[in-house]
């Protein structure tokens, strides 16, 4: 079975590339009992829309006037 | 030419964004924020800055009210600073972003099969995109962004903030994607355990 470092390894590279059918099984496998690597792949696409925030928006709040 | 009422409009209110000083220097400030935690050199980050509001000026008509004032000043900032990563391509230590194992944590969050030590297994993060609204998560972010090994934090900045593609990093760079990659993994998995330990877990 595949291990949570591997596990994890694929769902950071998930945000690179698409996963080969294989590697998609086994990670799906491994996440179907295991919460924590759930988790992490959650929190891989919660960085990325954090990240996204942080850069456009820094800042909304400053001018809601443009707001439509 | 006909310009129409909200073309008038638009135009009106991005001049009064350009005369607004106060507003201005706040934006301008926030910009040097972001390229100098970039470009990790003051002189470059401040001729980004001028060149992007120089363009920004020169193309206010194109300005769309869709979006804030600020997010459209930073879009010309992100291509600014691309275009001087990629001009500083030849300068940059290739072997500061070769795949160093010293920035690999994994051991400190595995055990030796692979498997999490307990203590270090992720929780499920409330709500995150609810704490995007508060002020003190963003210092807490850029706590975390700081504490990344340079390189990773590099990376990591490309990828996430400039939106630039695997293969553009690559080239950019010089780097393969393997190592590319392999590197993102470790920045992420840094930045999640700090943000989970200084933010989720405290909530």
């Amino acid at each position: 079975m595949m291990n949570c470092k591997q596990a994890t390894r694929l769902l950071s590279d998930a945000q690179e590339r698409k996963l080969t059918l294989k590697e998609k099984t086994t990670l799906t496998m491994h996440t179907a009992m295991c919460s924590a690597c759930r988790n992490f792949g959650k929190q891989m696409e919660s960085i990325r829309h954090i990240s996204l925030d942080y850069v456009r928006g820094n800042n909304s709040k400053d001018e809601n006037e443009f707001d439509e | 030419m006909v310009i129409n009422d909200s073309e008038r409009q638009n135009f009106a209110t991005i001049k009064n964004k350009f005369d607004d000083a106060e507003f201005m220097n706040k934006v301008r400030r926030d910009m040097h924020k972001f390229a100098s935690l970039q470009l990790k050199d003051e002189g470059l980050a401040e001729d980004a800055v001028q060149e992007a509001l120089i363009a920004a000026h020169k193309n206010r008509a194109s300005f769309g009210r869709k979006s804030a004032f600020k997010t459209w000043v930073f879009a010309i900032l992100k291509n600014k600073i691309i275009d001087i990563l990629r001009k500083r391509k030849r300068e940059i230590n290739i072997s500061e972003f070769s795949d160093d194992d010293s920035d690999d944590i994994s051991d400190t969050l595995f055990n030796e099969r692979g498997f999490w030590h307990l203590e270090e297994r992720p929780i499920g993060w409330t709500a995150p995109m609810e704490s995007v609204k508060d002020e003190h998560f963003w210092r807490v972010f850029e706590t975390c962004l700081a504490g990344l090994p340079e390189n990773l934090a590099q990376l990591f900045m490309m990828r996430e903030f400039l939106e630039l593609e695997s293969t553009e990093i690559c080239s950019t760079l010089d780097i393969s994607t393997s190592n590319l990659h392999v590197m993102l993994y470790r920045a992420r998995v840094r930045l999640r355990e700090c943000l989970e330990n200084k933010w989720f877990k405290q909530e």
